[in-house]
């Protein structure tokens, strides 16, 4: 016996917001923060934000019984305070696997973070967390290598890599960047970065940057015996273009691109990840606009969230934030989401602002990248709050170093190899660090003026966005 | 502000060649080597010995001292393997791994010993 259609408005909470739901194990589960309206109920709001990113339009239509409802639509199904805030709250929504293309991530946020956002039933909105089901897991790509694969690729083991961003960011020839490239190398860094900026402007363009950074890496390597790599950012106005850049790099046996996920675009990004399996490239990736969307505490798209975006399209690398350096960033939501970058199974933790449990399968793990106005007094803290398993960044604190890149990079790889060495040992990092670096000094006359230049310098300020507890 | 210094590294110098994890750190003494031996035994990976010629260090695979030592949580076992290994190829330089099968990588690295070796 089917329904009798009922042309008109009818309360949101009637048919989403259904607390005695279990969620099934192939669910996309969504907590958001929701700040209401005034005079909006909870129940309403959750059921709304369900609605609005399930199946849901502002009214009834008669539609609506040509299809299995129950089946398709979203369900709120739980609401619990924001601890320390009392406008805010959580709303759990589950939502039924068939509503969204197989490995579409795109699809995915279209739904749950599309029309919704503009809702006006809601002041603000701020997804915090998804669990993506492994049955939609296994439909996505995935990083295009992941961690080991990279690993043996740059046979570099039991160590967190080096890298540096070339600077100052726009305005160099080809030629003097690529300078700069090989004096990082030459000292000891795996890696060198294009800035995110860098992609192909008159004062620079790609083709001759590629070729330079090429030459800087095959000359280092043959005077270090170590491998190298430079990501030549293939960020471009469009895929065709893209796909030019990335095949030129291959051709002059570049091992590492680069790509800037989100101002590209999720689908920009997944096409270009696929061709770095389909050649044997590693892929790195930038994060630009980022802060935009996941900065206010109040409203848009926790990082975390951005973070399993990003495993899921695939991706080598990824910047994660410091917690110690010039950008803002929470240490314990930190370690939450470089867990969530790198492990196979991340557990429930709100200490770390972790909402779901998630199961990535097989899935790799992608390399998280701590970069931006770290030096080498920050060095235990990064060994220990990231472990070997990422890839520290020291821009300024290598190119800045007085007697210049060789001897800044230098300095880093001592003092990097003198922690890892430390931490081996069973020394407490964080504790004995200036120890640590001091006695690494005497050997290392790079170092020790690398000390002297930075041992001032810190970045003490509050983060804007914490974790939710009950005493901010 | 101290004077500059120039970076001593040389196309046609051998010191300039590294060789991976801690190859930027004076040579590891005895007790150093027995303490990350240790590291990599409490980490239940598997201590692994492998050597090869100087002139072929930047390959992928050196030559396998035996095999790896599956299982082995005796450090003096360890470092008398690397001493054998060591005696038996005298102008090899020598590594210490550790296996760590569950993430199906090298989970350590390290050179125990450099060979002199002229370009």
């Amino acid at each position: 016996m089917g329904k009798k259609y009922e042309a008109g408005v009818k309360e949101y909470r009637d048919t989403y917001w259904d607390p005695d739901y279990t969620p099934r194990d192939s669910d996309i589960l969504a907590c958001f923060k929701v700040v209401a309206q005034a005079g909006v109920s909870r129940e309403e709001a959750a059921a709304a934000v369900c609605a609005e990113s399930s199946t849901a339009t502002w009214t009834t239509v008669w539609t609506d019984l040509l299809t299995d409802l129950d089946y398709y639509k979203g369900r709120a199904y739980a609401i619990e305070d924001v601890p320390g805030d009392d406008e805010a709250f959580y709303a759990f929504i589950a939502y039924p696997l068939g509503l969204f293309e197989e490995g579409s991530v795109v699809n995915v946020f279209t739904s749950l973070v599309g029309n919704v956002f503009g809702f006006k039933a809601v002041r603000f909105l701020r997804l915090e967390d998804v669990r993506f089901p492994l049955a939609f897991v296994t439909t996505c790509d995935g990083p295009p290598h992941g961690i080991q694969v990279e690993r043996d690729k740059l046979d570099k083991y039991g160590r967190p890599m080096l890298g540096c961003t070339i600077k100052p960011k726009l305005g160099l020839s080809a030629k003097n960047y690529g300078r700069a490239v090989y004096e990082c190398l030459r000292g000891g860094l795996d890696f060198t970065k294009d800035d995110e900026n860098v992609n192909s402007q008159p004062f620079m363009r790609w083709r001759d940057r590629f070729e330079f950074c090429q030459e800087a890496i095959n000359k280092a390597e043959m005077e270090t015996g170590e491998r190298k790599g430079h990501y030549l950012n293939v960020t471009a106005p469009n895929m065709e273009e893209m796909y030019k850049r990335a095949e030129f790099a291959k051709e002059i046996g570049s091992r590492i691109i680069m790509n800037d996920f989100l101002t590209t675009g999720f689908t920009a990004h997944a096409s270009l990840s696929r061709w770095c399996r389909d050649n044997g490239m590693l892929l790195h990736v930038h994060r630009a606009m980022h802060a935009v969307i996941d900065r206010n505490p109040k409203h848009g798209i926790h990082f975390r969230v951005l973070t399993k975006a990003l495993r899921l399209l695939g991706g080598d690398h990824l910047h994660s934030g410091t917690v110690v350096g010039k950008l803002e960033g929470d240490r314990q939501a930190t370690l939450g989401w470089i867990d969530i970058m790198r492990d196979r199974y991340i557990k429930e933790d709100r200490s770390r602002g972790i909402f779901f449990d998630q199961d990535w399968g097989h899935m790799p793990g992608v390399m998280p990248v701590a970069s931006g106005g770290i030096h080498v007094w920050h060095m235990p803290a990064l060994v220990s709050i990231f472990g070997d398993n990422s890839v520290l960044q020291f821009g300024g604190g290598t190119i800045g170093h007085p007697w210049g890149n060789a001897a800044g990079a230098c300095a880093n790889r001592v003092a990097l190899e003198a922690c890892v060495q430390a931490r081996n040992e069973g020394v407490e990092l964080e504790k004995e660090g200036k120890k640590i670096l001091t006695q690494a000094a005497e050997h290392s006359p790079e170092l020790k003026v690398a000390m002297e230049t930075w041992k001032e310098i810190k970045f003490e300020f509050d983060t804007v966005d914490k974790l939710d507890v009950a005493h901010k | 502000m101290s004077t500059i210094q120039d970076y001593p590294s040389r196309l046609s110098d051998p010191n300039s060649r590294k060789l991976g994890t801690f190859s930027y750190l004076p040579p590891m003494q005895p007790d150093q080597i027995r303490k990350q031996i240790q590291y990599i035994i409490d980490q239940g990976w598997n201590p692994a010995i492998e050597h090869t010629e100087p002139e072929a260090a930047e390959h992928d695979y050196w030559y396998m001292w035996k095999l790896p030592m599956f299982g082995e949580t005796d450090l003096d076992a360890v470092l008398s393997e690397i001493e054998t290994c060591k005696k038996a190829n005298p102008d090899h330089h020598v590594r210490l791994i550790g296996y760590d099968n569950h993430h199906q990588t090298q989970g350590a690295n390290m050179l125990v010993h450099r060979a002199d070796f002229t370009l």
